[in-house]
């Protein structure tokens, strides 16, 4: 196996929105003062016209989201997960999403995995409020290629959509044969009958992925699945994926509280009770450090989940 | 303006409170105060300056109005029957459980309800987007908003106040209700938002200021507006008014801003304004303009 490509979502979105920009001429772009760090700097290189900067004022640019998608626009609003989500979120819920307008809120630097900047922007919480709000859909792309397709499929919906993205380059999982479709689950690895299967979303894909290897040589048999539509979430694989492994480990990089863990619970405890792990924040802020050293910090390597089930005596 | 024409909108005017207190005595609910300091003003919009079609209401370019201070949804109910978006059967149904006239404003449900409103200070936000969109698409249509004076403590609308500035939204106008009352009590004892004008000034705005309650001074306002167009700067209008106008026992009292009168006080108040409905005739009655 070759070096593996590492990227950050993020650029893949500003270049899918450039992209989708010429394709597209009813497509605008806000962002409040950090259209370098999400890139939609790229847009507006290219769009001037319809690239708007709202400054550091983030619950105004959601209410001039609500204005432009209530005339025909389809918009793209921007900033880190804390302050396109957290901080604006009143205006999200009342403004645009109990109006289903055509709003795409695409967060960068979400997660502990923002690294440095430590706890004021490390947002832990937004898949867990996003996902409550009736309306709004919530997709958390794995790796760049995935991006790519996740926008283009936001786009296509009428209605708001939050799509979560990362700061920090991590591995190109896909190639270009993958497919999104919202509410559909990937499974990346099959199996007909696992001792464990890895039900995960964004970053923590990558790690499935690892555990996985690390538990098949030890013998055991695994499955890995990326939600990345968080919701709406396929009850359907899920649940297949349930009645087709021993147990069921979720993986985030979010709280433990109301994120992809929560949503599966809910599900299977309902449709096919299975026991379940859930990997994420447990509950707790986050701190400054190198996001390698946060993962390990907060339990979230392949290393760490690979030893937490084995002492748990999940297998 | 004719004597003629503001005697038929004074006319009018009155009979949009009569119906705003009838509804609310109906509801058992809602927000008597500030409807009736808004309504001249919302009513001049819709009866004299406006262009939009209620058999269209997505006309792209109709000239839109955004109820930020959603609670006074009955001032703009009222309107909306008397411009023809839905019967005025409809009003009887405020507040109550499937009827389209919901507590607060819903685009999804009422058509002419241009935005969602209710929680505060974010209409002038989605008006600006409104606005730019205009600015966008080349259209000529214009955009009105109404705040409360009391609204405007929150933070966002000065955020909104510098963006339209900023994007040079000549397109919009701003009417600040400024009744002086709030849920609290008087708007400058709970948190003194004054001087009003001279702060939309600062963040570059034109501004006038008008007794919201005289229909020469509405026009005027207009006028001035439309004159402001091309200069690059949006315009606020501080409009005086008195909470509960019109209405002897509610003028000037912060308790009338979110208790509907009861049957009797309705009555009372038709009294007042020379109306001879009971509740129960305006219940039956499904006409318009009687």
């Amino acid at each position: 196996m070759g070096k593996v490509e590492m990227q950050a979502s993020r650029d893949y979105y500003g270049r899918t929105l450039v992209e989708l920009g010429k394709e597209n001429k009813n497509i605008v772009v806000l962002d409040a003062d950090l259209s370098q760090s999400t890139r939609t700097c790229l847009f507006q290189k290219e769009f001037p016209d319809r690239f708007f900067n709202f400054g550091v004022a983030e619950c105004n640019m959601i209410g001039f989201a609500a204005g432009l998608a209530l005339s025909g626009k389809i918009v793209f609003v921007s900033s880190f997960a804390m302050f396109s989500v957290l901080r604006p979120l009143e205006q999200i819920r009342n403004s645009i999403a109990a109006q289903n307008l055509n709003v795409k809120i695409v967060a960068s630097h979400a997660g502990i995995s923002v690294g440095e900047d430590g706890l004021s922007h490390q947002t832990v919480e937004d898949i867990a409020i996003m996902r409550s709000i009736p309306n709004m859909q919530v997709f958390v792309p794995a790796d760049a290629v995935s991006t790519i397709k996740i926008v283009k499929e936001a786009t296509r919906i009428n209605g708001p959509v939050y799509i979560r993205l990362s700061r920090s380059k991590t591995p190109v999982i896909y190639d270009e044969s993958y497919s999104f479709k919202k509410g559909k689950a990937n499974i990346i690895k099959e199996s007909s009958k696992a001792d464990i299967a890895f039900v995960a979303t964004g970053l923590m894909v990558n790690e499935a992925l690892k555990v996985s290897k690390m538990l098949e040589e030890d013998g055991y048999s695994t499955m890995v699945a990326d939600f990345a539509s968080i919701k709406p979430i396929d009850r359907e694989t899920l649940v297949r994926i349930a009645k087709s492994s021993r147990v069921i480990v979720t993986l985030e990089e979010h709280s433990v509280i109301g994120g992809l863990g929560s949503a599966v619970c809910e599900i299977l405890s309902e449709e096919y009770p299975v026991r379940v792990m859930r990997v994420g924040i447990m509950d707790v802020f986050g701190e400054s450090g190198t996001t390698d050293n946060l993962f390990k910090h907060f339990g979230l390597t392949a290393e760490d989940i690979y030893r937490k089930i084995l002492k748990q005596k999940l297998l | 303006m004719t004597e003629k024409e503001k005697k038929w909108l004074e006319e009018e005017a009155k009979k949009l409170r009569r119906d705003i207190i009838l509804m609310l005595a109906e509801a058992n609910s809602g927000h008597p105060g500030g409807s009736l300091s808004a309504i001249d003003v919302i009513a001049y919009l819709f009866l004299k300056v406006m262009k939009y079609n209620p058999a269209d209401p997505l006309w792209e370019d109709r000239d839109r109005f955004v109820l930020s201070k959603g609670h006074a949804a009955p001032a703009l109910y009222v309107v909306l029957a008397s411009a023809g978006y839905f019967s005025r059967k409809l009003l009887k149904t405020l507040r109550k459980l499937g009827s389209p006239l919901q507590g607060h404003p819903d685009s999804r449900k009422l058509p002419g309800v241009e935005s969602s409103t209710g929680s505060l200070g974010q209409g002038l936000s989605v008006a600006g987007g409104i606005a730019l969109s205009g600015k966008l698409d080349k259209k000529d249509y214009n955009v009105y908003v109404m705040a409360g004076d009391g609204e405007i403590q929150e933070g966002q609308i000065w955020e909104a106040a510098m963006a339209i500035s900023h994007y040079k939204l000549d397109n919009l106008c701003l009417f600040v209700d400024n009744n002086g009352l709030q849920i609290d009590g008087l708007v400058e004892d709970v948190m003194n938002v004054n001087p009003i004008a001279e702060k939309f000034e600062a963040f570059n705005w034109n501004t006038m200021e008008i007794d919201g309650h005289n229909f020469d001074d509405i026009e005027k306002a207009i006028s001035f507006f439309k004159s402001n167009k091309g200069s690059g700067k949006p315009t606020a209008i501080v409009s005086h008014t008195v909470k509960g106008k019109c209405i002897s026992f509610m003028e000037h009292k912060a308790e009338w801003h979110g208790v509907a009168p009861t049957k009797e006080q309705a009555m009372k108040a038709m009294e007042e304004l020379g109306c001879v409905e009971s509740l129960e005739d305006w219940l039956e009655d499904n006409t318009w303009g009687k």
